[in-house]
């Protein structure tokens, strides 16, 4: 039995439709068949809330008089890029002060969304048009006119855990990574990760709107490093890090809640996101997708004391769950490094955001890549 | 009864012999964890003290002598609670098992008395959210 979109929409518009929290679904398969499941529940709500380094939103600064085109330009001294029209720049999340690395864009995207003010220092050459050379002025994001966030790559597909054969601590963006395989750390949410949870993405594409730290976005594109390619298993779940997402919404209408800036030890800034994607159960087989258990996900364990950080074992993520893994015989403890206790907040949040109406569902506009591959890139001397 | 201390101790006192008089006097079994000391600077030291509790209760009255200052263990760590996610970095190199995640609503538990003053989830932690009293 088959539904489409305007019916479950019908449904949520008179108040009937059953929405349930992927975590909530996957324990009412332990007793119910997919289709029943398909019968019974109309959508399910997903999330996740963890580090997503490729990250980064778009500021229109507005024009001041006379007017500056904006081309060196430092917000709480962090360099934006300014390589777009003049009074419009990028802050990146991972871009770091000069003066203080473990300070970013990251912590200026949090510190925009909670209502701060912050120092914006810019300079340009002076033009006709632009004659004026530099600028110093105290921002607030009520007194800017946009701020848009287009983060390249978020919500991956089963990224990898991490492990360090070494004799020395590591200290990577999966975190402090301890001696001689000391500890095992993984980034997702499991059974509630969005993509986890619709592997081909049949209801996720260009259009698909999306919980983004708090606000209505939606998918602009494929994520980059999109990769269809990777080995699935008998769920369709690949092994390892896959799909992605390309994600834009409204930096102003953001939480803090759904928003931090981190900075891991001798790596760098980066930005935790808290991202939530409702998943319609058109039928039988979105049904079976969205009731995935922990037990039934994949994951591999890559070392990233080895160039390439090749896998060196495989697990699940109820095993990652429980707090110890077996490498080569070796007990070893797990830790994760996004935040279930986040993502459930954000899956309860979504539901009753879906259930009230104010959160509707469609068809993307347009599908995800099929067939994509990533490539790495090869240094080489130039064609003849 | 067995207590963990963090000592701080002024450059006065660091040529002082405070582990033999502990042991040799109030018969207080002592387990040094860390320590970073050097003559004539300040020093600092994370102990365990195991003995009877009025031995005990007359060796923390010998410390405080010397100006010896003693922070129970359990008032050297804090997590800012409105920093703090919940992520679960932390657990990762915490060996000593003071960090941990509780399994049902996910949350950072932390048993202070565990705590060995290792530093190293302060480093981990991505939200700057936990601090440790130990020297400086």
């Amino acid at each position: 039995m088959a539904k489409s979109y305007e019916e479950i929409n019908a449904r949520i518009a008179r108040g009937e439709a059953v929405v349930l929290t992927a975590d909530e679904v996957s324990r009412m398969a332990a007793e119910a068949s997919p289709a029943e499941i398909a019968r019974k529940v109309d959508v399910v709500t997903t999330a996740t809330f963890g580090a997503m380094c490729s990250s980064g939103c778009f500021i229109n600064f507005g024009h001041t008089s006379p007017p500056l085109r904006m081309e060196s330009i430092t917000l709480n001294g962090v360099p934006l890029f300014g390589g777009v029209a003049a009074v419009d720049a990028y802050i990146g999340a991972t871009e770091v002060s000069p003066d203080d690395p473990s300070y970013g864009g990251a912590h200026l995207i949090e510190a925009l969304v909670r209502g701060d003010e912050l120092l914006l220092k810019a300079r340009g050459k002076g033009t006709d048009c632009y004659p004026r050379r530099e600028i110093e002025t105290w921002i607030r994001k009520d007194l800017v006119n946009e701020i848009t966030m287009v983060s390249p790559r978020n919500a991956y597909q089963n990224y990898a855990a991490a492990t360090n054969t070494t004799d020395k601590v590591l200290h990577t963006y999966m975190g402090s990574l301890l001696p001689r395989k000391g500890n095992v750390n993984y980034s997702t949410s499991g059974q509630l990760s969005p993509l986890l949870n619709d592997p081909y993405l049949r209801t996720i594409g260009v259009g698909t709107r999306v919980f983004l730290a708090g606000a209505q976005g939606f998918v602009s594109w494929r994520g980059t490093q999109f990769n269809t390619e990777k080995p699935r298993n008998d769920r369709g779940i690949p092994e390892s890090n896959a799909a992605t997402l390309m994600l834009t919404g409204d930096v102003k209408q953001m939480s803090a809640d759904y928003l931090r800036a981190a900075y891991y030890e001798k790596y760098g800034v980066t930005l935790y996101i808290g991202i939530g994607i409702p998943i319609p159960v058109l039928d039988e087989d979105m049904a079976a997708a969205v009731s995935v258990r922990d037990r039934d996900i994949p994951a591999l364990i890559c070392d990233y004391g080895t160039e390439g950080h090749p896998a060196i074992a495989r697990t699940n993520y109820e095993a990652l769950r429980s707090g110890f893994v077996e490498i080569a015989g070796k007990k070893t403890r797990t830790a994760p490094l996004s935040s279930l206790k986040k993502a459930r907040e954000i899956a309860q949040a979504l539901k009753a955001q879906v259930a009230s109406g104010v959160f509707p569902l469609a068809a993307p506009v347009q599908a995800l890549p099929e067939r994509s591959a990533v490539s790495s890139l090869p240094v080489r001397e130039r064609s003849r | 009864m067995r207590e963990k201390y963090v000592l701080e101790y002024s450059s006065a006192v660091v040529d002082e012999p405070v582990v033999y008089t502990l042991i040799k006097r109030f018969d207080i079994k002592v387990n040094i964890l860390r320590a970073e000391i050097s003559s004539g600077q300040e020093g600092s030291m994370l102990v365990e003290l195991e003995g009877e509790s009025e031995k005990l209760a007359a060796s923390r009255d010998y410390l405080a002598s010397l100006s010896v200052s003693l922070m129970p263990i359990s008032r050297s760590l804090s997590v800012r609670e409105d920093s703090c996610v919940h992520c679960g970095a932390c657990t990762g190199v915490c060996f000593s098992g003071c960090l941990s995640m509780e399994r049902e609503a996910w949350e950072l538990q932390v048993d202070r008395d565990k705590c060995i003053a290792c530093a190293l989830c302060v480093e981990a932690c991505p939200f700057g959210a936990i601090e440790l009293k130990f020297g400086e």
